[in-house]
């Protein structure tokens, strides 16, 4: 990547922060929130700016940076430009962990988060372990295939579920499953830094082997690629970014989509560069939607996952002519 | 170097196998032509050597050792191999195309070094294409492609050096150039497995020749053993003239035109 595109990753992370401490039900000027950060100023504004937009601020910045990444990954390991986190059933055995937590183990907060990434890494395994049985794991379709109808199984878990759920508990789980940062504390955002940081090192890692396998499984296996193992790899570390994505702020759409498209507009050429650039954008576009949730109908909120796909698509129009 | 001894090849849950009983060396040294209809079993045969399908019975080595005994990477390593299809998912430059051929050769991390960018640039001379270097694969005309495409597999290096179908596209001028860069090749001792259709440049390159007809191999010799119109037109089943090329002395096939009632 350029050092304009480095540039401008740069400024549209810092602006997206900005937006994010600053903007809420109680807007701050940036002065006010320069101060604040500094623990100076009103105590109301302090009070917020700590305690409620910072931690906020840090798990949508993770979230985005993984959600992002995984798509990224995804789109080489299955050798498709329209993959996406949620194709392969992470979406869906999310929401049934979820959905099931709320309406058999009482909603408690973190019963749904390790409900939900229970939910998401099981569906994972059963893609991967039918896509085995059908001897095709090195084939991108075949997984596509195998996520698709694991999908369909989930969605109709899901529908018997909430069938048999109150109103308060339906709408309970389809608050989770639109995404919000709501639920965000320190706590959450250390658990998924520590497993960002992991996933993140360890794709990068397999960085080599991602431009190798975007070639094709025959031109990938005549280079010295174990085809099958190294997409049975990257799917794995993909879906566990985005498990835990889901658990801690719900689904959200569109970036794990998108973004990885728009930093190859920037010029990221290499998996590394690509997964880079898509981190910083897929955090900022999060900072900036979870921005704009908070404040358009303030005080209450805008489910976050509507709005990625809001404020992203007039950016993915703009760029439209440069993804070829 | 790359040795198939009575291999049989199966799709796993098809009926028949799709290529049996096959024998064939592809030695050092000289190009080795392999050659027959569609669906003859040809790319089955180079889909064995990817690693794809294990022979059911019979053993391929290369170098000296079971495929199956090798890693990918080790594979690799020794042989190259063009596949006959290719479309990168994302266009990269074409150095970076080439680097990719290092692979196999690099550390876990992918980290290059300097004989890897060396052994690029060297790969990019020969296969004419260090002009390219700088543009972007999605930018590059067909023939121009399959070039960067036998440029990566010259970086590979290896004893052994394997294209499916690597002239489609070329011109007249591309095709030759081609034919006498794997020609080149095979002189400094690589051992060049060439599938084509393109019997008549076949016939005069390489040194040895397999027809495979319906999964079998039905001739195998030197050029003037196998380019024979009686057996040519029962593989291919349309009548084939073959004469000798005043210049080259190498056979020449003129395929007729069908004069049967319509």
């Amino acid at each position: 990547m350029s050092a304009r595109a480095i540039a401008i990753l740069a400024v549209v992370f810092a602006a997206s922060l900005l937006a994010s401490l600053g903007l809420g039900a109680v807007p701050l000027s940036p002065s006010d929130l320069l101060a604040a950060l500094r623990g100076e100023g009103p105590a109301d504004a302090i009070a917020i700016v700590h305690t409620l937009r910072l931690p906020r601020a840090a798990l949508g910045a993770l979230v985005g940076a993984a959600i992002a990444a995984s798509g990224a990954t995804m789109q080489s390991a299955l050798r498709n430009p329209l993959a996406e986190p949620y194709l392969l059933g992470v979406s869906g055995g999310a929401a049934v962990g979820a959905v099931l937590a709320v309406a058999v183990l009482g909603g408690d907060p973190v019963v749904v988060a390790i409900s939900a990434f229970a939910g998401a890494i099981a569906a994972v395994l059963l893609v991967l372990g039918v896509a085995r049985a059908a001897g095709a794991v090195g084939h991108g379709g075949t997984l596509v295939m195998a996520g698709v109808v694991i999908g369909a199984f989930t969605n109709a878990a899901i529908l018997l579920l909430l069938a048999r759920a109150s109103a308060g508990q339906t709408r309970d789980a389809l608050w989770w499953m639109m995404g919000s940062l709501s639920g965000a504390s320190w706590g959450a955002v250390q658990w998924l830094a520590v497993g960002l940081v992991v996933a993140g090192a360890a794709l990068w890692a397999i960085g080599r082997e991602l431009d190798v396998l975007a070639l094709g499984s025959d031109a990938a296996a005549a280079l010295g690629l174990d085809v099958p193992r190294a997409t049975a790899r990257a799917y794995l570390l993909a879906a566990f970014l985005a498990a835990m994505t889901v658990s801690a702020a719900g689904l959200i759409g569109f970036v794990g989509l998108v973004v990885p498209a728009m930093a190859r507009t920037l010029g990221a050429r290499s998996a590394r560069a690509t997964l880079a650039g898509a981190a910083v954008l897929g955090a900022s576009l999060v900072l900036l939607a979870d921005a704009v949730a908070r404040s358009t109908v303030a005080p209450s909120e805008l489910p976050l996952g509507a709005i990625t796909a809001i404020v992203g698509v007039p950016f993915f129009l703009a760029r439209l002519r440069a993804l070829r | 170097m790359i040795r198939f001894e009575s291999v049989t090849l199966a799709y796993r849950g098809a009926g028949a196998p799709a290529v049996r009983n096959f024998s064939f060396h592809v030695e050092a040294g000289r190009v080795t032509g392999l050659v027959g209809p569609n669906g003859s079993g040809k790319s089955t045969v180079v889909r064995s050597l990817l690693g794809w399908l294990s022979p059911s019975s019979g053993g391929i080595t290369v170098g000296g050792t079971d495929l199956r005994a090798l890693s990918r990477r080790d594979a690799a390593a020794r042989m190259a191999v063009v596949p006959q299809r290719e479309e990168p998912l994302f266009p990269v430059s074409v150095r970076d195309f080439v680097l990719l051929g290092r692979f196999a050769h690099a550390s876990r991390w992918g980290a290059l070094t300097a004989a890897d960018h060396a052994a690029c640039m060297r790969a990019a001379e020969q296969a004419d294409v260090a002009a390219l270097l700088d543009r972007r694969t999605d930018q590059l005309s067909g023939g121009e492609w399959q070039r960067v495409r036998v440029a990566r597999a010259l970086a590979q290096g290896g004893g052994a050096l394997v294209l499916d179908e690597p002239n489609s596209y070329l011109d007249i001028a591309h095709e030759m150039a081609l034919f006498e860069l794997l020609d080149r090749v095979a002189r400094s001792g690589v051992a060049v497995l060439l599938i084509s259709h393109q019997l008549n440049l076949v016939a005069r390159f390489a040194g040895h020749i397999a027809l495979m007809d319906a999964g079998e191999i039905v001739a195998q010799g030197d050029p003037a053993t196998v380019m024979r119109g009686d057996v040519l037109e029962r593989v291919y089943r349309w009548p084939i003239l073959v004469t000798r090329d005043a210049a080259t002395g190498a056979p020449t096939l003129v395929p007729m035109r069908d004069r049967s009632p319509r």
